[in-house]
């Protein structure tokens, strides 16, 4: 049963990963100049240069950015036991906006490094003033969390908003208003890798999010100092969060709607999920990413368009599952899981 | 272990105060005591979820604020009410925990048997691939205790096991609870609130009252008329069934 079991694990996993690479390869032939396969073997260095400079890049990014978001959202909602906090919701992206305002503000020559931290620390802020509270209020109704959430993130958003308009900074910020790939070149964008060895710790700590996950009795008695993983998660995830929003601008949704698709079918063990719920993330980009890109060609949308609706659609659909279900609609299909399994 | 002049305040009000008292090996012992007379505290002190105001917890001649958690979490096991239940782990995933203290994140082959073990001991083999938020309250319950097993600690402390089952599956918690300290060696320390099953089935009783101890010792000492009278303020007969003192109180 159990090996039946590990061999299923591990299926998901291969699929996933052969359906990114598929995907992954197509999309550097998508865009507004032409490239085809034909081209790169027969060794034109124009548009070598175009997919070294441009198309990889950019897909890097976006592989990066769906890794990223998604496991800053696993983190998030293991860590404060609750389906609906994500850096979306818990606050993070907002702040992480707000600390790039700050960089623009105080720091005449900001550079991509500095505008980073700035924003790290913003997000890390914010983040840890939104789960104090959340622990402080105890809410009966797990809905309340993310709604506070929201509400506290449109908070920043107003401050944001009015400081970039005091200060005559909204067209600089408008950039990371609506997250986009299209600057995403050669030389501006390689701080987006930082979330690479960022997913490769959580995974090194899964076992750790998880247990605090359990609760703070759970944590003491396995002898797992709770306050410093709940603190080292959420820096981990701030810090994955604000390394792709100073590149990419906001992105929403990834962060809720992935982990949650992921631990429908496989559960809560993040040993078992990370891995799935990164590559999830990945396509999940890139598909909308490719979307945004062919719409409307030769012009193209901006991802946080796309995935908003794809995103939003998803998330009214996780919600309405966990709120008229309840555990009703996920035991089926852990049972349907089972059955196969 | 133990337990010496305890005391715990809260907004300058003592809940807990001067309790001493030293804990058999290898005995079941309950606390009981009406709401608010300091059991669950007391309890919370022992397993160090509670920080203590003043006095001592001697666990194997140290403090037991001295100890490094994670080698007291191979010592002692505590498992209380506060567990995100709507966590989807399966129950082996869960009993594997209970070797965390051990190897960490990198279970051995000889962690795995004991992790069988623990499963077959409580009877779950055959929903170890189930999450536990499918199970029901009494075999949920006996998925931590399987971890607990899997923990391999000496004691076990068990806030309120009994709390939300009904009776069928209360008095298999009880019969559990026995069987970890007859057939497992565990000194087992439980808060209750059903004083006939810790009059069924512990060794030991501490009864509190108003945050102190009314009155500590073997069952048949403490499971008298006029102490319970004194602690419960109801009136109470005492019956003798399978040569075990047993209440009635109306």
């Amino acid at each position: 049963m159990t090996g039946k079991l590990y061999e299923k694990s591990w299926f998901s996993t291969a699929v996933l990963g052969v359906l990114l690479s598929i995907m992954s390869a197509a999309s550097l032939f998508v865009g507004v100049m032409d490239l085809t396969p034909a081209d790169i073997f027969r060794g034109d260095t124009e548009k070598l240069w175009l997919l070294l400079v441009s198309r990889l890049p950019r897909l890097l990014a976006i592989l990066c950015t769906g890794m990223g978001m998604s496991v800053a959202g696993l983190i998030m909602q293991q860590l404060c036991m609750n389906k609906f906090v994500s850096p979306t919701t818990g606050a993070t992206i907002s702040c992480s906006k707000f600390g790039i305002l700050m960089a623009l503000l105080f720091m005449q020559s900001s550079t991509l490094w500095s505008r980073a931290a700035f924003s790290f620390v913003f997000a890390l802020l914010g983040t840890w003033l939104f789960v104090w509270f959340i622990q402080r209020i105890q809410f009966k109704d797990t809905v309340m969390v993310p709604l506070v959430g929201i509400m506290f993130s449109n908070i920043v958003n107003g401050v944001t908003s009015y400081f970039a308009y005091r200060f005559e900074m909204t067209q600089a910020l408008s950039s990371w208003e609506t997250g986009h790939f299209s600057m995403v070149l050669r030389g501006r964008y390689e701080i987006v890798y930082l979330a690479l060895p960022l997913i490769v710790l959580a995974f090194i700590f899964s076992n750790h999010f998880n247990i605090v996950g359990m609760g703070k009795d759970f944590s003491q008695n396995l002898g797992v100092n709770y306050k410093f993983v709940l603190f080292l998660g959420l820096s981990i995830a701030a810090a994955i969060t604000a390394s792709i929003v100073v590149v990419v601008g906001s992105i929403s949704y990834i962060g809720l709607i992935i982990p949650n698709i992921v631990a429908m079918f496989k559960g809560d063990k993040i040993r078992g999920t990370l891995v799935d719920t990164a590559l999830l993330g990945a396509l999940f980009v890139l598909v909308c990413d490719v979307i945004a890109r062919v719409v409307i060609a030769p012009y193209e949308l901006p991802i946080e368009l796309i995935v908003g609706i794809i995103g939003s659609v998803l998330f009214i659909g996780i919600l309405f599952r966990r709120l008229r279900h309840g555990r009703k609609a996920i035991r089926a299909i852990a049972k349907k899981g089972g059955e196969a399994a | 272990m133990k337990v010496s002049n305890l005391l715990k305040k809260y907004d300058g009000k003592a809940v807990v105060d001067s309790v001493s008292f030293e804990i058999p090996k290898g005995k079941v012992i309950s606390l009981i005591g009406p709401n608010g007379a300091g059991k669950s505290t007391v309890m919370g002190m022992i397993s160090r979820l509670i920080a203590k105001d003043a006095g001592m917890i001697d666990f194997d001649s140290k403090d037991i604020s001295k100890w490094k958690s994670r080698e007291l979490a191979k010592r002692l096991a505590i498992l209380t009410q506060q567990n995100n239940v709507q966590m989807k782990l399966t129950v082996r995933e869960l009993v594997a925990f209970g070797r965390f203290p051990y190897t960490g994140s990198h279970p051995t082959q000889a962690d795995q048997k004991i992790i069988d073990q623990a499963i077959a001991y409580m009877e779950l083999g055959e929903f170890e691939d189930r999450f536990i938020d499918e199970l029901s309250g009494g075999q949920r319950q006996r998925a931590y205790i399987a971890m607990v097993i899997a923990q391999d600690t000496e004691y076990i402390l068990l806030d309120e096991p009994t709390n939300n089952l009904d009776i069928y599956h209360a008095t298999n918690m009880m019969k559990i609870v026995r069987r970890l300290c007859d057939e497992l060696g565990k000194t087992v320390i439980l808060v209750l609130h059903e004083i006939n099953y810790a009059a069924f089935y512990s060794d030991y009783i501490c009864a509190f009252k108003d945050g102190r101890i009314a009155k500590f010792g073997p069952v048949s000492e403490v499971m008298t008329k006029e102490t319970l009278s004194e602690i419960y303020k109801v009136d109470f007969e005492i019956l003798q069934v399978e040569g075990k003192p047993l209440t009635i109180y109306y």
